[in-house]
């Protein structure tokens, strides 16, 4: 076995967080297996590192790549912890590229290992949404009991709220991102929540025929969407092991490319009056209340959305982290 | 004596006797045999003594519960009164095992119930309890008074509520980490008016709302109650009140720590904690400020084990904390003291033993703050006696973990988590080989052991050459072959769990230790490279093993995603849900 398994950072499979990050204290549904996945594609594909499926594995181990090279380097800034600000197309590859825990939907679809009770695939629903965004890049690690991440995801909502109080409108909305990671069944949130719903959206993605549908209501806040979505985009067709079809390998090719730096996905959407706006500008709720359907663009193509984006990648490039 | 009597007389024959004691007398004194692993030793001596043993056992300790059936343990022991039973591999803390997976302790209440009817204690770690099993439990043993749960799952409060409304003569509840659905804090209420035997209580870990007077009226009217660790929303001023109940307290477990209080109830609450003088541990403090920690310093003294999990402290809090804390043995911190707070501990505590160091970001990938290498560091400068270490952290360096285990040497539990997998010493880009060789090295007392970062088949080399003691080994994306767990297997003559998990070992690690598992309470393997042939080999090669499998949704047939194997007499689960393979 190539050690680019156990050097790459992490040989990271999917998100999923290791613990249930909910309110309730029920436990989560084992995220997983899917997750495992990533970890034997890591390794299988070193220039994809990065993408790894997302997993932050930009975090360093970009030039890792299957064999020794172990060298860590600095990266400016790890999608990972990026994930709680804006979303600025920088964003959005490793967001979406982050495996998550959509637990609920693999459990729900299949009759393997994950499938829990109903109970669980229920509350998991809530659960997995939050745990995704805040999880980390691999199942159950680092190794901390559920009960004790409930109790970390609660202390940061505590701070936020106290936050809160304190800050404007927007800067609020960037402290809600960041530090309420677990929206789905905050009581804080309800705010947001109430401003108009809209069910299912289109998504389509540039390059694929076939576009989806995401049901916005499932959904709290911006990162469990990006999820979601990458979920959907990304991973769906990538968590397929490497021995298995062209198909996916062109996927990844073709992601891979665009973690190289030479282009990337953003997430857009159409709003009422037909503009494309970059998703995440706007509070939760604004957002709710104006997009039309969504579309995750190529960043050459996102040039339209420019100024705005640029200058938020800036503020963002200067924003500590 | 009377050994001595017998021999000497010619009358009797002392090889007629295998024993020279009246089975009375041997029965009292091995009565007195508390430990298990002592007693299991006893049983081994004679007949005589395995029967003396058997009759005076008490308390039964079972590390797995599939390693035996419950028919079995109650064939063995007749006077069981207290049972300790642990059931999911550990990893299933972690949502590496699926729900549903068994452990269900009902089983083992159907048949205590027939043979053990005065059972008094059950003390259960990782199993799955129903509502229905606790309901169960309430109401079948009359002489019922101790229960703890751990990491367990499969209840709700109502199965609470049944305990406390049944068990008359309830001395401990300890609800610990689990997975519980929270149905509502009417639970508390439950127990009745004349209930005043509770000496035990822990609920830290619900959520729900208490009926706050009845909690009070419970408090006051159980004289002997010594623990109390109460959950975040009880408030310091009901706090108060409670310690106002209960001066005699030993362990406190508080509520939220952040309440907006008037002078006055700052000034009572100062006076409630200066009369705990016999606090020995202290836990809670949710959302901690600094505004009132300086109230828990009058009940410092006497604090032997401190535990600030729950409050995200900085450096200069708890320093000033632990300069009233000189006795403290065990201290349990989240990463937002830092390498600061650290230091402080390393100046404050010389008598500290065990220290645990949580993160409080564990996914953040990018953060300046949180613990290095150089906190640890720190504290084994100032505490020589630390001995027991959980410590997460981001980056550590070889040169650090020598210096850590050459100041502190009488390491028996050891376990360092670097929270990205794979990584190497920050400095030198090296492997953390040299880190772990030295603890091995040094460490000739280490028990327990958990590694991380980048690690190749060297560190596996040492821990099998050097840790004689070893006995429990946890492993995760580390190694670079077979030969780093064939190492393991084969030198660590008292291994009795090894876990393991994204590593690459593969067939021939596992069985090379077809002889080595049978002496061991378990082996977890997954994410490696095992495939089903092998377990299925191994399985045939060892019927006194339980091997199974469980397989990820999209994994090849011929892979072996999870291994669990676990010696045991009562044969393969009857009771494994479909996703379980035995092998």
């Amino acid at each position: 076995m190539d050690s680019g398994l156990s050097s790459l950072g992490g040989g990271s499979g999917g998100a999923c967080g290791g613990g249930s990050s909910t309110n309730e204290s029920v436990t989560t549904v084992s995220k997983v297996e899917v997750v495992e996945q990533m970890s034997t594609e890591a390794s299988s594909y070193p220039g994809e590192a990065e993408l790894e499926l997302g997993l932050g594995l930009s975090l360093g181990t970009g030039g890792g790549g299957g064999g020794g090279g172990l060298v860590k380097p600095k990266q400016p800034s790890s999608a990972w912890g990026e994930y709680g600000r804006i979303l600025t197309a920088k964003d959005f590859p490793s967001v979406l590229s982050n495996a998550s825990s959509t637990a609920p939907r693999f459990s729900n679809s299949s009759a393997g290992p994950v499938s829990g009770t109903k109970r669980a695939a229920d509350s998991a629903v809530s659960q997995e949404v939050g745990s995704a965004t805040a999880a980390s890049q691999v199942v159950g690690w680092p190794p901390i009991r559920a009960y004790r991440m409930n109790s970390l995801v609660n202390q940061a909502k505590a701070l936020a709220a106290e936050d809160d109080k304190a800050d404007s409108e927007n800067d609020k909305f960037k402290d809600t991102l960041k530090k309420k990671p677990y929206t789905g069944s905050n009581k804080n949130n309800s705010t947001v929540k109430e401003k108009g719903h809209l069910g299912f959206v289109k998504v389509n993605m540039d390059g694929l025929p076939i576009g989806r549908k995401v049901d916005l209501d499932a959904h709290a806040c911006y990162e469990t969407l990006a999820q979601t979505l990458e979920d959907m985009f990304f991973r769906h067709n990538t968590t397929m092991p490497p021995i298995r079809s062209d198909v996916e390998k062109g996927q990844s090719t073709n992601l891979s490319k665009l973690l190289d730096g030479s282009s990337e996905f953003v997430l857009t959407y159409e709003d009422k009056e037909g503009d494309w706006m970059l998703v995440g500008d706007v509070p939760w709720g604004m957002f709710l209340s104006t997009v039309k359907r969504l579309r995750i663009m190529r960043t050459s193509e996102a040039n339209g959305l420019a100024p705005r984006f640029q200058e938020r990648s800036e503020r963002q490039r200067s924003k500590p982290i | 004596m009377d050994s001595k009597r017998k021999m000497d007389s010619p009358e009797s024959n002392v090889l007629t006797r295998s024993s020279p004691f009246p089975d009375e007398v041997l029965e009292r004194v091995l009565g007195l045999v508390k430990s298990h692993k002592d007693r299991s030793s006893v049983s081994l001596v004679c007949k005589d003594w395995y029967n003396a043993e058997r009759w005076s056992r008490t308390h039964v300790f079972i590390g797995n519960c599939y390693s035996v059936s419950p028919e079995i343990v109650a064939r063995r022991f007749p006077n069981i009164r207290s049972v300790t039973l642990k059931g999911k591999p550990r990893f299933s803390d972690f949502n590496l095992v699926p729900l549903n997976w068994g452990a269900d302790i009902h089983a083992w209440l159907v048949v205590f119930a027939s043979k053990y009817p005065l059972l008094e204690e059950l003390r259960l770690k990782r199993m799955t309890v129903t509502d229905e099993s606790l309901e169960f439990l309430a109401t079948t043993f009359t002489n019922f008074k101790a229960l703890s749960l751990l990491s367990c799952d499969g209840f709700s409060t109502d199965g609470l509520a049944a305990i406390a409304t049944h068990c008359k003569n309830m001395t401990e509840l300890d609800i610990q980490e689990n997975g519980i659905d929270d149905l509502g804090g009417g639970w508390l209420s439950c127990f009745p008016e004349n209930f005043t035997s509770l000496e035990v209580l822990n609920f830290a870990n619900l959520s729900s709302d208490v009926s706050f007077d009845a909690l009070e009226k419970l408090v006051s009217r159980c004289r002997s109650l010594k623990f109390l660790k109460v959950n975040k929303n009880i408030t310091l001023e009901q706090l108060q009140r409670l310690l106002e109940c209960a001066p005699q307290l030993t362990e406190l477990g508080t509520g939220s720590f952040h309440q907006e209080l008037t002078t006055r109830q700052y000034a009572e609450l100062e006076s409630a904690f200066n009369n705990c003088k016999n606090l020995n541990t202290l836990s809670g403090l949710w959302e901690a400020t600094p505004l009132y920690l300086p109230v828990l310093y009058p009940a410092c003294t006497n604090l032997t084990f401190l535990n600030l999990s729950d409050a995200a402290l900085q450096s200069g809090e708890l320093a000033k904390l632990l300069a009233y804390c000189p006795n403290l043995q065990r201290l349990w911190v989240l990463d937002t003291v830092e390498d600061k707070g650290l230091e402080a501990v390393g100046s404050s505590c010389p008598l500290l033993e065990e220290l645990r160091v949580f993160p409080a970001d564990p996914y953040e990938q990018d953060v300046v703050h949180g613990v290095t290498e150089m906190g640890f560091v720190a504290v084994s400068y100032g505490c020589p006696r630390l001995h027991y270490v959980l410590y997460f952290c981001r980056q550590m360096t070889n040169a650090a973990v020598a210096t850590i285990v050459k100041n502190c040497p009488d390491f028996t539990h050891f376990r360092l988590c670097v929270m990205n997998p794979g990584e190497p010493d920050y400095l030198t880009n090296e492997p953390m080989d040299e880190a772990f060789g030295a603890v091995v090295k040094n460490c000739t007392k280490l028990q327990r052991l958990a590694v991380s970062g980048l690690l190749t088949d060297l560190t596996f080399e040492y821990i099998g050459k050097y840790a004689k003691n070893l006995e429990t080994l946890s492993v995760a994306f580390a190694g670079s072959s077979d030969w780093g767990m064939q190492c393991v297997l084969s030198g660590c003559s008292k291994l009795r769990k090894l876990e393991i998990r994204d590593c690459p070992f593969g067939n021939e690690a596992l069985l090379s230790g077809l002889e080595k598992y049978e002496s061991m309470r378990s082996l977890w393997m997954s994410a490696c490279n095992v495939t089903m042939n092998a377990c299925r080999r191994l399985a045939k090669q060892m019927p006194r093993l339980n091997v199974e499998v469980m397989k990820d949704e999209e994994s090849d047939d011929s892979q072996a995603d999870k291994v669990y194997v676990y010696r045991s007499v009562a044969g393969p689960r009857r009771d494994a849900p479909p996703f379980v393979l035995t092998l």
